[in-house]
């Protein structure tokens, strides 16, 4: 190496042992960081996990204002039969009233058919008003028993510490009475 | 402290090559220790013996149980039914982790009663603090394994506090779960960690032993040693102490052990997890309640934080509060013997504990202590409230205003003259 391209005269090899070790340092860096992330990434979801992400339903079963609850990756998806007062009550409701503003349009393909995942946005907790009988909460919706959140006949939270309606999955009606859901 | 000289040629012969002889003998038997250790100072080495108990009744217990979710609560129950002493296995390592928090609660309040966090010991109270946060993940984790509905739905309960983080949230769940919801990948890594963290405690309580050795024991009247006559050797005078404790720790283990086994738990951890079906309760086990009712007793958003997030973030940071105190306390003085004032808002700060305990069992909207017109949630805000006003607040300001009692000029003086009376 040529010593004509010094900048500082007495410390000659400062600025090329600076870079040395600034280099070798965030080598070092993200070799470990490359090193480190496969076992971080192992434990996301795996294939097989990924493998079951859909399911098909029948629908033909279920009567009006009746609901049934089915597994999709592990967790409950409601799909409600509405009745024309609970669709009503989710298409009257004035958006400002709404913690989560969402129309009841936005949320259904079918207007009979309500279909969510039957997880409370609070803390995960299964709400009840799926079987008959189970408190619906006041808003003729399901109630989740954890920490007093009401969703309404939409899915939508109206009263409780859950911020966020209830998701809805992404489906596909295959038929009339059918429908696949993931 | 002179190396100790061993007559014995083995020993002599091992000791030049690993000092490992008269580490042991320097730590355990000349270790100077004040003399004037009370009772309340017994809990630290009831907490490390509580530790190896767990340990040693995990390990097994691993070797009957079965790490997964669809076989995991059969394998429980053979332990408890099929396994020669399996039941007392099982129910030592479960009576453990509920004493394990009770010592390790009282060595904490006596921590903080007798300043025993204030310099130059800071170190060994984050050490400590460390300790306690790692035995929270362990116990949280060991609670999962039964497999049954309140470990499930504690489980759940518990690992969707993370999704309240904007944006890191979900993906930062779905990775601690392995899943789309808790299940078999979940039930495994914490069957991993919950082996693991154990050893991680251990290695953590040799830092808080070895800081301890440092900057020696604090003691009753918070006035350090200063001459030999402040201290007596640790053996015998505080082996035969802590072995006395041990005693009597013992016998209230064991009692529960044999005849009141289910005391701290819920029965509906004897259902079969079911992931379509929450119970109509859920609570944690008792020594999480107090942090329970913090994050609960938030319920209404504050500086555009969504409730949710910030009742996260008040339940971490009513440890992470425990980290700074060393500073937040202005008061020359380490004992509250000698603290008039702050003597009695430490009172307040146990009842409060006990209070934000009670509110964490119960239902938000259930009537406090039975009486109407007043909610669980309303006095779990304002015991929350007290909370971080005690050492936000208080510890700051008190420990300025307060006029301390005048301290013995040495520990044995305060002996001699008959200890707080003098």
């Amino acid at each position: 190496m040529s010593q004509t391209v010094q900048s500082s005269g007495d410390k000659p090899d400062e600025n090329r042992r600076d870079f040395l070790t600034l280099a070798t340092t965030a080598v070092g860096v993200v070799g470990t960081g490359m090193a480190l992330w496969p076992f971080v990434d192992s434990m996301n979801p795996s294939k097989d996990v990924l493998a079951l992400a859909s399911v098909e339903v029948n629908l033909s079963n279920i009567a009006v204002g009746q609901a049934i609850k089915v597994m999709w990756r592990g967790k409950p998806v409601f799909i409600r039969h509405r009745t024309e007062r609970e669709i009503k009550e989710a298409e009257d409701v004035a958006l400002n009233q709404l913690v989560d503003p969402e129309t009841d349009d936005a949320r259904v393909k079918k207007k009979e058919w309500l279909i969510v995942v039957g997880v409370c946005t609070h803390l995960g907790c299964i709400p009840m008003g799926t079987a008959t009988g189970e408190p619906r909460g006041d808003f003729d919706g399901w109630y989740c028993p954890c920490h007093g959140s009401h969703y309404d006949s939409s899915g939508r939270i109206r009263k409780g510490p859950a911020p966020k309606n209830l998701h809805v999955p992404t489906y596909t009606f295959l038929t009339d009475t059918s429908v696949k859901i993931g | 402290m002179s190396a100790p000289v061993w007559n014995n040629k083995v020993v002599k012969w091992v000791d030049d090559r690993l000092p490992i002889i008269s580490m042991v003998h320097h730590a355990a038997y000349e270790y100077p220790t004040p003399k004037n250790l009370s009772y309340m100072w017994n809990f630290g080495s009831l907490a490390g013996f509580v530790l190896v108990t767990m340990i040693l009744s995990g390990i097994f217990l691993v070797m009957n149980y079965t790490p997964h979710a669809d076989m995991a609560f059969d394998s429980v129950e053979r332990i408890m039914r099929d396994v020669n002493y399996g039941w007392l296995i099982r129910y030592l390592h479960v009576n453990g982790a509920s004493m394990f928090f009770i010592c390790v609660y009282i060595h904490i309040f006596r921590g903080l009663y007798y300043g025993s966090y204030k310099a130059p010991r800071e170190v060994l109270w984050w050490i400590g603090i460390l300790i306690l946060l790692a035995m929270m993940a362990t116990a949280f984790m060991g609670y999962v394994l039964p497999w049954g509905q309140m470990s499930f739905w504690g489980a759940t309960v518990i690992t969707n506090l993370f999704s309240a983080f904007p944006v890191i949230g979900d993906p930062l769940v779905t990775w601690l779960w392995g899943g789309f919801s808790v299940g078999n990948p979940t039930l495994n890594r914490f069957f991993s960690l919950h082996y693991l963290l154990p050893f991680v405690i251990l290695g953590l309580v040799v830092l808080h032993v070895w800081a301890l050795h440092a900057v020696r024991s604090n003691n009753p009247t918070g006035v350090e040693i200063k001459t030999p006559q402040d201290s007596i050797p640790f053996h015998p005078y505080y082996t035969i102490k802590d072995l006395f404790g041990m005693g009597v720790f013992l016998i209230i283990y064991l009692y529960f052990v044999f005849f009141a086994p289910n005391f701290f738990g819920e029965p509906d951890n004897y259902i079969m997890a079911n992931p379509l079906s929450t119970p109509a309760h859920i609570v944690p086990e008792w020594y999480f309640l107090p942090f329970y009712a913090i994050l609960r007793s938030i319920d209404f958003e504050f500086l555009g934080i969504p409730a949710k997030l910030l009742g996260v973030l008040a339940m971490f940071a009513a440890i992470i509060v425990l980290f700074v105190i060393p500073w937040l306390d202005t008061s020359k003085v380490r004992s509250s013997r000698f603290r008039p004032v702050y003597k009695w808002f430490f009172v307040i700060l146990v009842i409060d504990c006990f209070i934000l305990g009670y509110c964490g069992a119960k239902s938000p909207a259930d009537p406090f202590m039975g009486l109407h017109g007043l909610q669980v949630i309303t006095v779990g805000q304002l015991a929350t409230l007290y909370y971080f006003l005690h050492f936000l607040v208080v510890m700051p300001v008190v420990g300025k205003m307060e006029r301390p009692k005048p301290l013995p000029a040495s520990i044995s003086e305060s002996v001699l003259k008959g200890g707080a009376n003098a």
